[in-house]
């Protein structure tokens, strides 16, 4: 067994087989786990706010679903991924806390999801599973070998993808 | 100067920080042992402007499980303030406030929860009522919200929440102690960016 790659917050990497990701607790955060399967290259990212700042331009660019994705594309590329076949599972984006006289509290979650999807339609890459939303934190676990994706969490179990 | 992250916070600021935190937690702990009819005393709080994932290590790694309470400020000052407490403190909390055996924390009940919250109201209220009175602000604070989760999951909400430009958190570290026991909670002070220099000036300090 490999041993694990941790993927810390607002970070990613992209690795050839055989390698294994981990993300932990993703909250509100969004993991992205790359994958071209005919090459065995993937990569995962951790996702943390929707758009890049424009105004802020020494921001961390793992930290946006904009600006991360194309990132992770570009290193897979460059390792001789092929676009078309490049696929995308995703996980996380949770509402972690029900703020009773504030409704737009609690969002960013889903406006995360939300991005992540908008972004990697513009990239042309499919989702071909997805655990997101409701109101539990999520660790994400990716093996290149074969584009597995595993959801563990405090109360659901642990889920395959 | 104007302020882009909270690094460049002086030494000074966060001793204005930690004296708030040690008035705020002062109140606080009177109002705990009253809740939970029992003496608790308080060390001194220690103040940090730490980065995200060093607290998760701090708090026993990404994946311990916490209860954590968390309030929306509003008013003159923005911002999100979390009282994250571990599972054996929740525990003790419990068994005086409900008399309850056997808790578990991932799936608390309803009852559970209304008296967690009850806690967290009082704790972070005493904290903001030391904030507003000291620098002459009206703040409001919202109805508690309780989740239990990873802590890691839960640190990150309060940053994303205030569309963080970095990964650095006020974190506030409380240790209680009673008579056979020494309990550690901890609470989190994320202000919006503009907040924070509203907050030095209402304390009369330049950034």
């Amino acid at each position: 067994m490999n041993e694990l790659i941790t993927i810390g917050i607002s970070d990613m990497k992209v690795l050839p087989s055989p390698a294994a990701f981990a993300t932990y607790a993703l909250g509100s955060c969004v993991g992205v786990c790359l994958y071209d399967a005919a090459c065995k290259v993937g990569g995962l990212g951790h996702i943390m706010l929707p758009y890049f700042p424009k105004e802020n331009p020494n921001e961390k660019i793992h930290r946006y679903a904009d600006t991360c994705l194309p990132e992770m594309i570009k290193a897979m590329e460059y390792m001789g991924c092929c676009r078309s076949r490049i696929t995308a599972k995703i996980a996380g984006g949770a509402k972690m806390f029900n703020v009773a006289d504030d409704c737009g509290f609690g969002n960013i979650g889903a406006r995360n999801v939300a991005a992540v999807k908008e972004t990697l339609q513009k990239l042309k890459v499919r989702i071909i599973a997805e655990d997101t939303g409701l109101n539990y934190g999520r660790t994400v676990y990716f093996y290149t070998e074969d584009g597995r994706m595993v959801v563990k969490s405090c109360t659901m179990g642990v889920k395959t993808f | 100067m104007s302020i882009k992250n909270l690094s460049q916070l002086s030494d000074m600021h966060i001793d204005v920080l930690r004296e708030i935190g040690n008035i705020g937690a002062g109140n606080a702990a009177t109002s705990l042992a009253g809740l939970l009819n029992r003496k608790i005393d308080m060390k001194a709080p220690v103040v940090r402007i730490m980065d995200i994932a060093n607290v998760d290590n701090a708090l026993g790694g990404p994946e311990t499980p916490v209860v954590a309470i968390l309030v929306e400020l509003s008013g003159d000052i923005r911002g999100i303030m979390m009282f994250i407490v571990s599972q054996h403190f929740t525990k003790i909390m419990l068994k005086s406030l409900l008399n309850e055996e056997n808790v578990d924390c991932m799936r608390l009940t309803d009852m559970e929860r209304s008296a967690i919250s009850e806690i967290g109201n009082i704790m972070i209220g005493s904290y903001v009522s030391a904030i507003s009175e000291l620098a002459n602000l009206k703040i409001k604070i919202s109805v508690p919200a309780v989740t239990s989760d990873m802590v890691g999951s839960l640190l990150t909400v309060p940053a994303a929440e205030m569309g963080a430009v970095s990964d650095e958190i006020i974190f506030v570290e409380d240790d209680f102690k009673n008579s056979n026991n020494s309990i550690s909670a901890n609470m989190m002070l994320v202000p919006s960016l503009d907040s924070v220099e509203k907050l030095m000036s209402g304390l009369g300090i330049d950034l």
